[in-house]
């Protein structure tokens, strides 16, 4: 068989037969695994960028490998042991469907340091997990959201009623109501991260109920173009999608990972890299707004300026009064909300017209 | 001008057998030529899809839990396919046996020793063999369309599994994170040669069940009876087989099957349910069943071929940096030229329109 595959190759080709490139000894290798395609332009694109940031950082001193769209379940783990075994010195793992997959490989591979996003199991020494807190972002365009429809309703396409998405949809619907405190949020879930088709049938449901303005926590740029053809306005996910959407899009989160990933790639090499889990936010590079575009001056400044008070004064978006949905008190005036209680939060705020899946 | 295929009157016994080889050279061929085109070395690119993924144990290992579901699900469908009963929704069966056989492990937690094991498979191939029962049951009663009720009832399903995770069947410990509690110890499925690699009992339960199905379709009654029904459901008729019996029976062994697939993979190589727990498996193990010509020993084979073609298509998206869509091509030429050489042993390729036209033309004149 083996025969049969390299005279087949030979003569087909008749290039000479190289095995496998020995990794230099002295170059980092740092790999990444992504839950979606590299061309989603959205959540696994932007760790790419990461990636593309570490290599151009570290130039010859580091080398890289990703595999893309592995999905989360027995496929992860082997993904991850494969990297581990050519020689991965660190390696991210950039979905929470990764978690255990991760736990399990890094307790085999003592020597290599494992990143895990999102998630929150660490059981080994050599496992670390890094987040942002993209629902600062969140609460901006709640701002924005809140002064530029006329209705008073914006149309939110979530994904899956994790926390992660769940404190999105809170501080979206704090950041609007500090504008107007009658803001109301219509929901979609769109049960997958990425599915433009889907996407796109979420964002008409919305636009046909009559919201004048929408955001996602899905990774196409589906919702964006939808909106556009309404001549409605509405918000990129995850990276600036402004190229898809040039007169749509009013600003975006953007991920950018490429400091983190830089910073780990560096303790690796100095032998410095420790356990930690870093919630890193707009303070620290994590969260970035894209331009703010398509929106007038007075809103821009505003949304300028809750972008600093985020950012420069450290102002927490669940920062009370806040209410639950069903009209209890959750934090009281100028109580700042536990990361605890808003990792594991499982409830809307008041104000958003959807009953959780639970 | 348009082509047909002509049915051959007899096809070549040696096509018949090289026909996988052809199709291998063939897939090789038209692979090197995409890598190349992509500024890959060719010669890399099929030395880490074919011979990477076999070079090491822990490969292996990963090899037979990727073949493992596909088998299983693949050697029940083929009495469905046999019996011409369109079951396409395996997909579903693997999830209703996962779930059925998480109920020990999940719900009762403090249920603790070696019983837990045996109850949970057989849970699992009860719960897949209902859910089959389902689409079944309408065909032979009502004569609904298997092909629909069953792929619909995928989705239905998919979305339980989703729900129930998130809902009733979460990790209370878990954050809110949609996973159920991590199964005991007792409720794993134990690995076959743990200081090797990872493989478990799945492979084992496909290889076997493979051996069964193939001695039950070629040497046994009821093997004929599935066949003569799948052929010519009159003549069957004739013989005193039922059609609506055979219905209920192909259902059930392909559903009892794919849920015994399911629950291997939940309490083998996952440990838990999650909200996704099958890449697919339900449908890829369908083209699994016609590359195996829907033979129960040609289907452990494919199964092979197949998880191969996933694990060396990772092996080269690590080692050249290929793109996955790349990988997912080379996977359907392979696909392409094994089903179009399969044909061709069959058919025979003819080229109608032009030349009646022309002679008439030449009558005219």
């Amino acid at each position: 068989m083996k025969k049969l595959v390299m005279a087949l190759a030979a003569s087909t080709a008749a290039l000479a037969f190289t095995a496998a490139p020995a990794a230099a000894q002295d170059k980092t290798k740092a790999c990444w695994i992504y839950v979606g395609p590299i061309g989603d332009f959205g959540y696994s694109y932007q760790h790419h960028q990461g990636l593309l940031d570490v290599e151009e950082h570290f130039g010859d001193k580091v080398e890289t490998a990703y595999l893309e769209s592995v999905p989360e379940g027995a496929d992860a783990e082997r993904a991850i042991e494969r990297f581990a075994r050519s020689g991965c010195d660190i390696i991210f793992a950039t979905s929470f469907g990764f978690m255990d997959p991760v736990q399990k490989v890094a307790a085999k591979f003592p020597d290599i340091k494992f990143e895990h996003a999102t998630g929150f199991k660490r059981d080994h020494p050599n496992v670390a997990t890094y987040n942002s807190r993209f629902h600062e972002g969140r609460y901006v365009q709640g701002v924005i959201a809140a002064q530029i429809s006329e209705k008073g309703e914006a149309g939110y396409i979530a994904s899956f009623p994790i926390p992660e998405v769940v404190m999105g949809i809170n501080a979206f619907m704090l950041g609007a109501q500090s504008v107007n405190p009658d803001f109301k949020v219509k929901i979609v879930w769109a049960n997958t991260w990425f599915d433009a088709g889907k996407e796109a049938d979420a964002a008409k449901a919305l636009l046909d109920q009559g919201v004048d303005v929408i955001t996602q926590h899905t990774d196409s740029t589906a919702p964006l173009q939808v909106a556009g053809e309404r001549g409605i306005k509405g918000f990129g996910q995850a990276s600036d999608m402004i190229k898809f959407a040039p007169d749509t899009q009013l600003t975006s989160i953007v991920d950018d990972w490429g400091p983190y990933y830089i910073e780990r790639v560096q303790a690796v090499m100095d032998g410095s890299w420790e356990q930690q889990d870093v919630w890193g936010g707009m303070k620290d590079g994590h969260v970035v707004m894209a331009p703010y575009t398509n929106m007038p001056d007075d809103v821009k400044a505003a949304a300028e300026a809750v972008e600093a008070k985020i950012r420069d004064e450290g102002f927490n978006p669940f920062t009370g009064p806040v209410y639950k949905q069903d009209g209890t008190l959750w934090l009281e005036e100028g109580e700042v909300a536990p990361d605890g209680d808003v990792l594991s939060i499982n409830f809307y705020v008041k104000g958003v017209d959807d009953q959780l899946p639970n | 001008m348009r082509l047909e295929l002509i049915k051959r009157p007899q096809h070549s016994v040696l096509f018949s057998a090289i026909s996988p080889l052809i199709a291998l050279v063939l897939t090789m061929i038209a692979g090197a030529i995409m890598f190349s085109v992509l500024g890959k070395n060719p010669l890399d690119a099929l030395y880490y899809y074919f011979i990477d993924p076999l070079r090491e144990t822990w490969s292996l290992h990963e090899l037979a839990i990727k073949a493992a579901p596909l088998i299983l699900i693949a050697v029940g469908l083929s009495v469905c396919f046999l019996s011409n009963n369109w079951n396409i929704g395996a997909e579903g069966q693997f999830i209703a046996g996962a779930i059925a056989g998480s109920i020990l492990p999940v719900v009762f937690p403090d249920f603790q020793n070696w019983l837990v094991l045996p109850l949970m498979l057989i849970m699992g191939m009860a719960g897949g063999a209902a859910y089959a029962a389902v689409p079944a049951f309408l065909k032979a009663r009502f004569n609904t369309n298997e092909i629909l009720t069953s792929l619909m009832l995928v989705y239905v399903a998919e979305l339980f599994l989703d729900w129930i995770v998130r809902g009733p069947w979460r990790d209370p410990g878990g954050m809110n994170f949609p996973e159920t509690r991590d199964f005991h110890s007792f409720a794993i499925l134990p690995e076959l040669m743990p200081a090797a690699g990872r493989a478990n009992w799945g492979i084992v339960f496909a290889i076997i069940a493979a051996l069964v199905l193939w001695f039950v379709l070629g040497k046994t009654r009821k093997g004929f009876e599935i066949r003569v029904l799948g052929q010519s459901p009159r003549a069957g008729r004739f013989a005193g087989f039922s059609a609506s019996r055979m219905v209920m029976v192909a259902f059930l062994i392909s559903g009892a099957l794919a849920g015994l697939a399911g629950i291997s993979e939940v309490a083998g190589a996952i440990g838990q349910l999650q909200p996704s727990i099958s890449p697919g498996y339900g449908f890829t193990a369908i083209i699994v069943a016609f590359l195996g010509r829907l033979n129960p020993l040609g289907i452990v084979a494919a199964g092979f071929v197949l998880a191969l073609s996933y694990l060396g298509g990772e092996a080269a998206q690590i080692s050249l940096g290929l793109s996955d869509k790349a990988a997912r091509a080379f996977q359907g030429m392979l696909l392409f030229f094994v089903l179009g050489c399969d044909t061709l042993i069959h058919y025979r390729i003819r080229l109608v329109g032009r030349a009646p036209q022309v002679r008439e033309a030449a009558e005219h004149v």
